[in-house]
């Protein structure tokens, strides 16, 4: 396995009227076809982490640090025409709400052909040609004629799968999605998921899948990536984090049976408040709400240990005594 | 669309009537005897009854309207009081005067206004948003008869490069688009556009903030669209609002503003409508209400048609 994406040590802070931290020190990989959940809770960091590697941060009022490689391109260095011809062509994004992430006064068909035609640089005809295609390998019935209609026409789930259509009009290498299916009534999320697995697979992709609902996350990781207060607090193997999770925040979250976890639980079940991000975490951020929370908590933030091969837990009691410790 | 726009004409076709009752109305409605203007002094009753019988002024007010809504379909606006010639010959001379300094203004005002507004959205926050503010703060609030006096202070009489006041040798029945008569709009046609630039400029600034703002500029940027690319959707989304304050703006220009035309001595329907009012001639202020009014309703028309063919939300409506 060789990792498509790999962001070490990524730092983004936001200036302006308050600094917020967003992101203190995340260590991430994205291995070929696979699909890697993202979950923790709202204001985690998980959309500013996607949005750091598409590099949609606004310029003038984000500090980032660290270093982002997507098949060996320095995400961080782009610019320009570079930067352009990076997204949407090798990484594209699909969004939670459709309904909002589409232009209204344009058609569907239009929006997906003008994105072909800016990457491959082919004819209105041929552009509008695979923007058909797109919408019939997103299922959405009579194609043909949903090509002409705008965005306010289609109900959420159709809007969501014309969103995916766009996104992978350009075979992408990689999918970030963004709680895409947080806006859509339950039945319409498990057809969108299902479907985006099917894709996967079909498109060869790899795809890093936010959410902060234990369901979707079980449903579609292969990996899983636990992010709490800007930082990832476990990683590893979905299966070998649902048998026996390690760091305090995601035993919490899981509770003693995952598999039962219904969908659309929120994670808002561990009782305390999210850390404030004001400034870089000189302690275990997620100490005031431990239950095994110790005086050293307190006193330094806690070392990254490799508790098993590629299972990563950011946590004291994971460190034991003298466990080597990666910073 | 075609649905639309054949409502949106069904709605304006009441809109129209009911301007023209209103302006017949009203001014039947204003005391005092209409035929004061025109008679002298000392007229005997016999006179007055004669001149009130050949202006129609002795029928019951319904048969007065149903007569002269008839004559009005027929372009007879009657004859003005004042001076005993056509209102339409008058009142058509005045607007198509006030019609081109109003497109000359737009045409520099809603450049401007557009340019300005898109730039300070764009630049949010920066010196260049807060220049094209201040231009457009300064633009509604400089009082526009001064202004008009200042540049004709400055560009006619220490300069001497521009016509102070009129609409060209031989007046504007003889106007043409050459330089010896454009000379007589430019002025005019600048002191007018200030006030549409800066309220076009405040509300194109405040729309593009509002539009760069939503999600889906930032999954255009996402899909790898290019910057020009990104602001043709932008534009696009903002085309709408800014037709409607344009097409007010234009409303408003089209009426005719007396201030203006008096400072520039411009023969359009504000000093029109100004004589009309204080000579108390009745068939030329009907008139020339009547046909202002036809003219904003049919503005806002275009406007409305304009808008739902760029936005298809509209159309439901
Ligand atoms: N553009 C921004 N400017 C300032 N703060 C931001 C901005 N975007 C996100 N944040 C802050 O960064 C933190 C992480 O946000 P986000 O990544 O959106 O969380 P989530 O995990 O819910 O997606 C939050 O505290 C949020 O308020
Ligand atoms: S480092 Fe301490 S406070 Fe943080 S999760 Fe581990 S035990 Fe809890
Ligand atoms: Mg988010």
């Amino acid at each position: 396995m060789s990792a498509l994406v790999e962001i070490s040590d990524l730092h983004v802070r936001f200036v302006g009227e308050r600094t917020v931290h967003a992101i203190n020190g995340v260590d991430l990989t994205l291995n070929a076809g696979e699909t890697l959940g993202l979950l923790g809770e709202s204001g985690s960091g998980k959309s500013v982490t996607l949005r750091a590697l598409l590099r949609l941060l606004p310029k003038r009022r984000t500090v980032i640090s660290g270093s982002i490689r997507v098949l060996d391109q320095d995400v961080l260095a782009l610019d320009g025409e570079a930067l352009s011809r990076f997204r949407g062509r090798t990484v594209s994004m699909i969004f939670q709400e459709p309904a909002l992430a589409l232009d209204p006064v344009y058609s569907i068909g239009s929006q997906i052909a003008e994105t072909v035609m800016r990457h491959e640089g082919c004819s209105r005809a041929a552009a509008d040609q695979r923007a058909l295609e797109m919408l019939n390998v997103v299922r959405i019935p009579s194609a043909k004629s949903r090509l002409a209609a705008y965005p306010h026409e289609l109900s959420g789930g159709m809007r969501q799968r014309a969103m995916i259509a766009l996104a992978l009009s350009c075979k992408p290498k990689i999918l970030l999605a963004d709680e895409p299916t947080t806006a859509l009534d339950a039945t319409v999320q498990i057809q969108i998921l299902l479907l985006l697995r099917e894709l996967q697979r079909e498109f060869g992709m790899s795809v890093i899948f936010v959410t902060h609902d234990i369901g979707v996350a079980v449903e579609i990781s292969d990996r899983l990536a636990v992010m709490y207060g800007g930082q990832i607090v476990e990683q590893g193997a979905l299966r070998d984090i649902i048998r026996a999770p390690s760091h305090p925040y995601t035993r919490g979250l899981l509770g003693s049976n995952a598999h039962a976890a219904p969908k659309g639980q929120r994670l808002e079940t561990i009782p305390g408040a999210p850390p404030v991000l004001d400034a870089v975490p000189r302690a275990c951020p997620f100490a005031a709400r431990c239950a095994v929370v110790e005086q050293r908590c307190n006193l330094q933030p806690p070392p990254v240990v490799e508790i098993a091969d590629g299972r990563l837990t950011r946590c004291f009691l994971a460190a034991g005594q003298d466990a080597s410790a990666m910073n | 669309m075609f649905a639309y726009i054949l409502r949106r004409l069904a709605y304006a076709i009441p809109i129209v009537l009911s301007v023209a009752l209103l302006c017949f109305l009203l001014v039947h409605m204003t005391p005092g005897d209409p035929l004061v203007a025109v008679l002298p002094a000392d007229a005997s009753q016999e006179l007055a009854q004669q001149l009130r019988v050949a202006y129609g002024f002795d029928r019951p007010l319904p048969v007065q309207f149903g007569l002269w809504l008839w004559r009005v379909l027929h372009g007879d606006l009657g004859a003005s009081i004042a001076t005993g010639r056509p209102v339409a010959a008058e009142v058509a001379h005045a607007v198509a005067n006030t019609v081109m300094l109003a497109f000359a203004a737009a045409l520099i005002g809603f450049t401007l206004g557009l340019a300005l507004g898109l730039i300070a959205g764009y630049f949010r926050g920066t010196w260049v948003d807060k220049l094209a503010t201040s231009v457009a703060i300064a633009g509604v609030s400089v009082p526009h008869y001064w202004l008009g006096m200042v540049l004709v202070i400055i560009f006619s009489v220490e300069l001497n490069w521009l016509p102070a006041v009129g609409a060209g040798a031989g007046g504007s029945g003889q106007w043409a688009w050459d330089w010896a008569h454009v000379r007589y709009l430019i002025l005019p046609a600048v002191t007018t556009s200030v006030i549409p630039m800066g309220i076009i400029t405040r509300n194109v600034r405040a729309l593009t903030g509002d539009i760069l703002s939503q999600d889906f500029v930032e999954a255009l940027y996402a899909k790898g669209m290019r910057q020009s690319q990104v602001f043709r959707h932008v534009v696009k989304n903002a085309a709408p609002t800014a037709l409607a304050v344009m097409g007010l703006q234009l409303g408003y220009m089209l009426g005719g503003s007396i201030l203006i035309e008096t400072v520039f001595s411009w023969p359009g329907s504000g000093l029109l409508l100004n004589s009309a009012i204080f000579q108390r001639d009745l068939p030329l202020l009907q008139g020339t209400i009547l046909v202002l009014a036809i003219f904003f309703v049919a503005l806002n028309l275009m406007v409305d048609v304009a808008q739902a063919l760029i936005d298809p939300r509209i159309r439901r409506a």
